[in-house]
């Protein structure tokens, strides 16, 4: 092919209609937020609005539900199981979270230790954290099953300590702490790394100024470790809160509420009468009630998060 | 990441040259240290490894711990393997979570990227209201949504479609993954899109050649967040699909492996592991950007 100067001078850039509209700031703007604020509020926003409204009607599967005010909430304070389910949410939450966390905070500090493997162990340990829920809910049905429950081998017929087989689901309270040891199985490892990557970013030369003012270990905890750690601390606690308190995977898949409806949660009991028992009006309602909650928690992350950028000593952007 | 890693780096030398605080003895420290990580690690593998030992059991091997050492198998056999494989819906469930997770995941990248584009790059008046919304939608959970989203999703005709699902998996996907970018583009020097503004670029010319390729790690991180999030989801896949060969992985395993009152151990922990090998294998290859996506996310 022969190079050839045909044309030495370009024509000046015409640009299109097209690429002056989207060098429109406006216009931009309005197209890169389209998809997504669209979709967020098409099946966000509107479902959330729509949720409420259904929570004051009756509406069941198959028939639009009319206006009925408070009557929902009427029966459902009358509803022992809703108030049960209510009171176990708390629970629930309270004491999974509790025990995350300080296992969690005891893992990542054993973790920012100098360790051979560091980050394979690192890897390896967010596993329970990437699999399916579900699947690893199921796992741990197969650990509880009554007869051929490994924990109970081991506990009766490796180290005696028991007589017989322990019910681990069959029983209310068995199957309540069963599931609150899952739910805290599943949460350490996004706790403990969230709370390494905190640990890493604490300056050592913190630790050496308290070293030479001879603070003891629970002293460098204490007075350097902890109040570092809390700006992360209190957003990664505000985030399994919630996660904790609408969980339903979990519990529908181990013991779907039973024994006697007393480890449903807010969540799977919201389910079981709205799509198996088909009262959507109902179910909403319950959905609806843990709605207050949320709102706590995200305002208290709210003012976690302002918090810790005036400490740093950072604008609010 | 760097900076984590640099201070990671620092924290470890100072470690090792200051006497006091690892003046434990090796005996200390195995007992401070190596003994509680080896009961944590040990504790949070245990399930996968009764799910793995399970799956090769037998039956008669599965249900007799008096004649066999329950910890090993002893005559390890693919039957539930093949049942699962072979008798049951379990390749179409496969192919239904995969195509729901790929296409859900690609559609909430590319709404994510123009958003936190227009949020961080653009500045529009009143963008920061736009991202404190999109990260406030992110603290809605599933389980209050899922009831008027499958009247929606019944009154639109997608009730039993795979459809249902890819729609409505990026309401939590699309606020993650925003969140994300949004952070990732922040590190990318502003002097570079100027000058290729001075160059007579257009907006979308910079968003594509020069913006994106410097942010695929962030990309990449989002991609793999958005697809172990798809994978995982368990509600709504449970509310909108009804049929046995349409459901995903975790709804199909609990639902339709269990028959009446009798559980096939030996098939619903190989339904188990092979649901979960796939999510473990994709988060091998990208550990490394997972875990400073999340405690990137978490720090930002």
């Amino acid at each position: 092919m022969a190079v050839t100067t045909q044309r030495v001078t370009l024509p000046p850039v015409e640009q299109s209609w097209i690429a002056r509209l989207f060098d429109w700031k406006p216009f931009l703007v309005f197209i890169c937020m389209l998809p997504a604020v669209g979709l967020l509020l098409v099946f966000l926003t509107y479902p959330l609005g729509l949720g409420i409204w259904l929570a004051f009607t009756d509406t069941r599967i198959g028939r639009p539900g009319e206006w009925i005010g408070f009557e929902n909430y009427i029966s459902l304070l009358q509803d022992d199981t809703y108030l049960m389910a209510v009171w176990w949410t708390f629970f629930y939450t309270l004491v999974a979270t509790i025990g995350k966390f300080a296992l969690g905070l005891w893992l990542a500090l054993l973790l920012n230790h100098h360790l051979p493997f560091k980050s394979f162990i690192r890897a390896i340990i967010l596993i329970p954290w990437i699999v399916p829920t579900v699947l690893s809910a199921i796992a741990f049905w197969w650990i509880y099953d009554p007869q051929f429950s490994i924990i109970s081998y081991i506990l009766v017929d490796k180290l005696g300590l028991f007589d017989h087989y322990i019910d681990f689901l069959g029983d209310t309270w068995n199957a309540r702490w069963s599931l609150i040891a899952a739910n805290i199985w599943r949460g350490i490892p996004f706790v403990a790394i969230c709370l390494l990557a905190g640990l890493q970013t604490i300056s050592p030369s913190l630790y050496e100024a308290a070293m030479i003012d001879g603070a003891s270990a629970w002293q460098r905890f204490r007075y350097v470790t902890f109040p570092m750690l809390m700006p992360i601390l209190a957003v990664v606690l505000t985030f399994s809160v919630i996660f904790t308190f609408t969980d339903f995977q979990l519990v529908y898949a181990i013991t779907r509420g039973g024994p006697a409806n007393s480890t449903h949660l807010m969540a799977t009991l919201a389910f079981q009468r709205a799509i198996p028992g088909g009262q959507l009006g109902e179910g909403a309602a319950i959905a609806v009630s843990m709605i207050p909650f949320l709102v706590f928690a995200t305002v208290f992350s709210y003012f976690a998060l302002a918090r810790r950028k005036w400490q740093q000593g950072g604008k609010d952007d | 990441m760097t900076e984590a890693a640099t201070t990671a780096g620092a924290a470890t030398s100072f470690v090792e040259r200051s006497g006091p605080i690892e003046w434990a003895s090796l005996p200390r420290r195995t007992v401070t240290v190596y003994l509680p990580l080896a009961c944590f690690v040990i504790v949070l593998l245990f399930p996968f490894y009764w799910m793995a030992i399970t799956t090769f059991k037998s039956n008669e091997e599965l249900y007799d711990y008096k004649n066999f050492n329950p910890f090993w198998v002893s005559s390890p056999t693919l039957a539930n393997v093949n049942k699962l494989l072979f008798q049951t819906d379990y390749p179409s469930w496969l192919v239904t979570t995969m195509t729901v997770a790929v296409v859900s995941t690609f559609l909430s990248l590319v709404a994510s990227v123009l958003a936190a584009y227009a949020i961080q790059r653009l500045r529009f008046k009143g963008s920061q209201w736009v991202g404190l919304a999109i990260y406030l939608a992110y603290l809605v959970p599933p389980s209050i949504l899922f009831i008027p989203l499958a009247t929606m999703v019944y009154q639109l005709g997608l009730f039993d479609s795979p459809m249902a699902l890819i729609l409505t998996y990026p309401t939590f996907l699309i606020p993650f993954c925003t969140w994300l970018l949004i952070g990732y583009f922040k590190s990318i020097p502003y002097e570079l899109e100027e000058c290729a503004l001075i160059d007579g670029a257009t907006r979308l010319q910079i968003l594509w050649q020069i913006t994106l390729p410097l942010a695929v790690p962030g990309l990449i991180s989002a991609g793999i967040f958005a697809f172990t999030l798809s994978w995982n989801e368990f509600i709504y896949a449970l509310a909108f699909i009804q049929s046995a060969e349409k459901k995903t992985v975790p709804v199909a395993v609990l639902t339709q492996l269990v028959e009446g009152d009798v559980y096939h151990w030996g098939s619903l922990m190989a339904g188990a592991l092979l649901g979960s090998i796939p999510v473990a294998i994709f988060y091998s290859f990208f550990v490394e950007y997972y875990v400073s996506s999340l405690t990137g996310a978490v720090k930002e």
